[in-house]
């Protein structure tokens, strides 16, 4: 489709500003004066629509298609919570309000927004203390190392390591790295667990934490955790919970009873808000103890009156992590589905996520390879296209092939220790019939990977554009459109 | 309700398939001991009960004022079609678009929103966005300390609070160190910028026009910077480029921003939009997601996702960023609004809050005791001085119905009665008299 650039038309327009009410008065200076006006499309309104309605089409997406991304929990986003986010008390709130004299009171409804998702997240996950303000999932670990950071700091200690699995999300050892530590990387073992002599041979007095997934990101739930979180409590490092997999245990483990300190939550996955194309997410991080000392500011509290207030009178805060409380459009919504669904609800929510992973791995098993032969998994399993691929068939050619049969693939080559990854992440809100589908959908690539590989290499057919050639792309950039005349 | 389709006798045919009797099989290695100690939530609710509450909730805000306060984050108006489009659930119930096949709509959208951000700032690559702009200043310093291999950074003290506070507190462990300059007379001192320059300094972080509305050129402190080898930063305000000179212009090397006044709503706090603009050398250090254009098989023209080995998914500890979500829909709303206003569109709203902000200026340095200070131009927002306490003015402005500005002695010592007030295209002159009016009338109470 031709770019919005490549229809305009000079002198287009697609809305209009009202009349200029004030006299003209004053005029800047040249100097502080751009020469020409900025390029951008000269558009109608319906040019624009059309556009964009047309450009929408060209994707897939959870309300158009079965999306089992691993790891990313793309459930369904109920309507409802948009309507909530959309309300006018709270999309117009100028988030300086309560900075002002007194201003805390012209936002009660707002705080309490807050005030109440922190204390269901607490419940939710044991933890003693929340904050909303990380603005996603990685930024919410980025501030939970650095309250790693501050509380060892506060204990006279120099800590220089935090170890990460091998299996662990890229944004584990990124975060730990931004924030200053090294990271040391233990390795998965046969049993597709951390490897515990390795764990223990890693442990030391220089460790500050232990970045984990529960359930892991091969989509089991490690038995011995508590003798993980045990150990490195031994060691006086924290146990930091990366809570991308939370949807598989909500009701049947807490973090904290299991020994974590700090850990962030995905709303926009746990929590059905959408991911809107790649964001906005938000990663609430919740503490135990005196841990919340180090939380970010501003904190909102109850006063004994029963209203809500910002307290920045917080001596061992790490300080600012985001501008103002978080994404708060997104936090409304995560709290509105929280209150529909309540308890039961939640409980409901992890039940049927791994009855329906469980159901795709024993469907699937005998086609694709199971990673490390486990019978069961929790929210989401992990299979390999090792048997496919010595027919010259790769785990991207099947991941294409379902774009034809109108899936969008599961993740694939993650975790970076299976070969030829396809990570299956169903959620609990696609129905039997959906996964029936899916799952003939897989069994009739791995088929074909023997009798027509060819069909496989050349998906994707039916979309806008058959497969890119990315390293093309790589090697020479061409990141933004330009103007002929420049 | 909890939107779970199964039935009772497809989840029997489910367990049969499996070979379990019960979903509690199902979480038998979840052990006694760690088991939850306590569950105690309420009860689920109807959605009507939910959205019932919610609005009880809503109705404890004062959404009503009338907005006459910015700090960085403006009142402008939304077209219909922002909410309309960007509200079509294909593209917000998508994820980052992994499958590029599947995801064209998408990927075309981000490059469009990056050609956007590069007509806006003139520079030549942008990102597919970051979390909001102070974020972003904290993305592009981190890149000047890698491209430059220095850690010293000097920060003009018009950058805003919030983002300075926010720079310092990801920073504390990483042994980069922060020089502040002040503001005199409204705008950078470069004097005491010069002083400060030297072979360790890795860049001088600026913002236009700055937290006092003060706009300025940075032209010369560009020049003086790359002399020693430092990088300049430019913290911009999108709308205010529909009129004011560029950052590409000034020979600023990065400029970064947050793009709320795009189309997005202030929804208190979030979900904002951190902008980040490059020059072409400084590509490959960028954080986060890039879109580019390349071919399909046959030849013809499509969008992938690029450059990703500088990102944790591929580089892990080594990534130029942790960055993984991002602010996409909100960069889509960006992109739609700027289509919407377009070229003429959007130079005629620049000028249209300068010239209403000019206005108000003069209409309020008619009240009795009340300095508008004019020491350098502003674009839609400026300082005045009042006879009394601001934070008191701006209480009794409250009961006027109005957020009559920000209180700098909030953010700045010494500046207790100064207020910084923003007008954006949305105030008419009706408001604009009415303002003044009761500004007038609280000030003599």
């Amino acid at each position: 489709m031709r770019l919005i650039f490549e229809k305009s038309s000079p002198g287009r327009r697609g809305v209009s500003l009202p009349e200029l009410d004030v006299p003209f008065s004053a005029v800047l200076d040249e100097k502080y004066c751009r020469k020409e006006p900025a390029c951008l499309p000269e558009v109608s309104e319906l040019d624009a629509v059309r556009h964009f309605s047309n450009l929408s089409r060209m994707n897939f997406s959870v309300d158009t298609n079965f999306y089992p991304l691993g790891s990313c929990t793309m459930k369904y986003n109920p309507k409802f919570t948009e309507a909530a986010a959309a309300m006018d008390e709270f999309s117009s709130l100028h988030p300086l309000l309560p900075q002002l004299l007194g201003g805390g009171m012209l936002v009660q409804g707002a705080l309490e927004v807050l005030y109440n998702t922190e204390h269901l997240l607490c419940e939710i996950t044991g933890m003693d203390a929340f904050t909303t303000q990380p603005l996603a999932g990685a930024h919410g670990e980025l501030t939970g190392v650095m309250l790693v950071s501050a509380y060892h700091k506060d204990k006279g200690r120099k800590r220089k390591y935090v170890i990460v699995p091998d299996s662990s999300h890229g944004t584990n050892p990124a975060s730990a790295s931004i924030a200053g530590y090294d990271v040391v990387v233990v390795p998965t073992g046969k049993d597709g667990f951390m490897d515990m002599e390795r764990y223990k041979q890693a442990l030391s007095e220089d460790v500050a934490a232990v970045m984990l997934t529960c359930p892991d990101t091969l989509g089991f739930f490690n038995p011995g955790i508590k003798e993980i979180t045990d150990l490195a409590h031994k060691a006086g490092a924290l146990m930091y919970y990366d809570g991308a997999n939370l949807n598989a245990v909500l009701g049947k483990c807490r973090p904290a009873d299991m020994g974590f300190d700090i850990m962030h939550i995905n709303l926009h996955k746990t929590f059905a808000t959408p991911h809107g194309g790649g964001g906005p997410g938000s990663g609430p991080v919740g503490v135990r103890g005196e841990l919340a000392d180090f939380l970010p500011i501003s904190r909102v509290v109850r006063r004994d009156d029963g209203t809500f207030a910002l307290d920045y009178s917080r001596r061992k805060t790490i300080g600012y992590i985001a501008p103002f409380y978080g994404n708060f459009g997104v936090i409304l919504k995560a709290y509105a589905y929280m209150l529909a669904l309540g308890k039961d609800g939640l409980i409901q929510v992890s039940e049927n996520a791994v009855l329906s992973a469980n159901y795709c791995l024993a469907r699937l098993k005998e086609h694709y390879l199971p990673a490390y032969a486990k019978e069961r998994c929790m929210h989401e399993c992990v299979l390999s296209a090792s048997a496919q691929l010595e027919k010259g068939v790769h785990a991207l050619d099947i991941a294409k092939y379902l774009i034809d049969k109108g899936f969008h693939p599961p993740t694939i080559y993650f975790p970076l220790i299976v070969k030829e990854a396809m990570m299956v992440e169903p959620t609990e809100t696609e129905s039997k019939e959906t996964l029936d589908t899916f799952i003939e959908a897989m069994i009739e690539a791995s088929k074909l990977a023997g009798a027509d590989p060819d069909a496989l290499h050349s998906a994707p057919v039916s979309m806008p554009v058959k497969r890119l050639d990315e390293t093309a792309a790589a090697r020479q950039p061409d990141l933004r459109w330009q103007a002929k005349s420049k | 309700m909890n939107y779970i389709p199964h039935t009772d006798s497809e989840k029997e045919q489910m367990l049969d398939a499996i070979g379990v009797k019960s979903v509690g099989e199902l979480f038998e290695h979840i052990l006694p001991e760690l088991r939850p100690k306590s569950f105690d939530l309420p009860a689920g609710r109807s959605e009507f009960e939910v959205i019932e509450y919610l609005k009880s909730l809503g109705r404890k805000n004062s959404s009503h004022l009338t907005d006459f306060i910015g700090g960085g984050f403006y009142d402008h108006y939304i077209p219909s079609a922002v909410d309309a489009l960007a509200g079509r659930s294909e593209f917000y119930t998508a994820y980052t678009p992994y499958q590029p096949e599947c995801s064209q709509g998408w990927l075309q959208a981000i490059y469009e929103y990056q050609t956007v951000i590069c007509e806006l700032t003139g520079l030549d690559v942008s990102n597919a966005s970051l979390y909001d702009g102070g974020t972003a200043l904290y993305e592009a310093a981190m890149m000047a300390v890698r491209l430059t291999g220095r850690k010293k950074i000097i920060v003009d003290s018009g950058v805003n609070l919030i983002y300075r506070t926010m720079l310092y507190t990801y920073t504390s462990n990483l042994c980069v160190e922060f020089v502040e300059t002040p503001v005199v007379h409204g705008q950078s001192c470069r004097e005491d910028i010069y002083k400060h320059l030297d072979d360790k300094t890795a860049a001088v972080i600026v913002q236009n026009p700055n937290f006092f509305g003060a706009v300025d050129d940075f032209s010369d402190i560009v020049r003086q910077s790359h002399k020693s080898g430092a990088l300049v930063i430019a913290s911009v305000y999108p709308v205010s480029l529909g009129m004011l000179k560029t950052p590409a212009e000034m020979g600023v090397d990065i400029a970064t921003g947050e793009g709320q006044s795009m189309g997005i709503p202030l929804s208190f706090g979030g979900p904002y939009l951190g902008f980040i603009a490059v020059k072409k050398e400084h590509m490959r250090q960028l954080p986060g997601r890039i879109a580019g254009a390349t071919v399909d098989k046959d030849g013809k023209r499509g969008f992938v996702l690029t450059l990703q080995a500088r990102e944790q998914h591929i580089r892990r500890e080594r990534a130029t960023s942790n960055i993984c979500s991002n602010e996409a829909l909100c960069a889509l709303r960006a992109l739609i609004y700027s289509s919407l206003l377009g070229k003429e569109g959007f130079r005629q709203l620049a000028s249209m809050n300068y010239q209403k902000a000019e206005f108000a200026k003069k209409v309020l340095s008619k009240i009795k005791g009340v300095e508008v200070k004019r020491s350098s131009p502003t674009f839609n927002e400026f300082t005045v001085c009042l006879p009394i306490n601001a934070d008191e003015a701006v209480c009794r402005m409250i009961d006027k119905g109005f957020a009559c500005g920000f209180p700098l002695g909030r953010f700045y010592k010494g500046l207790d009665n100064y207020l910084l007030v923003a007008v954006t295209e949305k105030r008419s002159r009706e408001e604009i008299m009415r303002f003044a009016n009761s500004l007038e009338s609280v000030l003599c109470a």
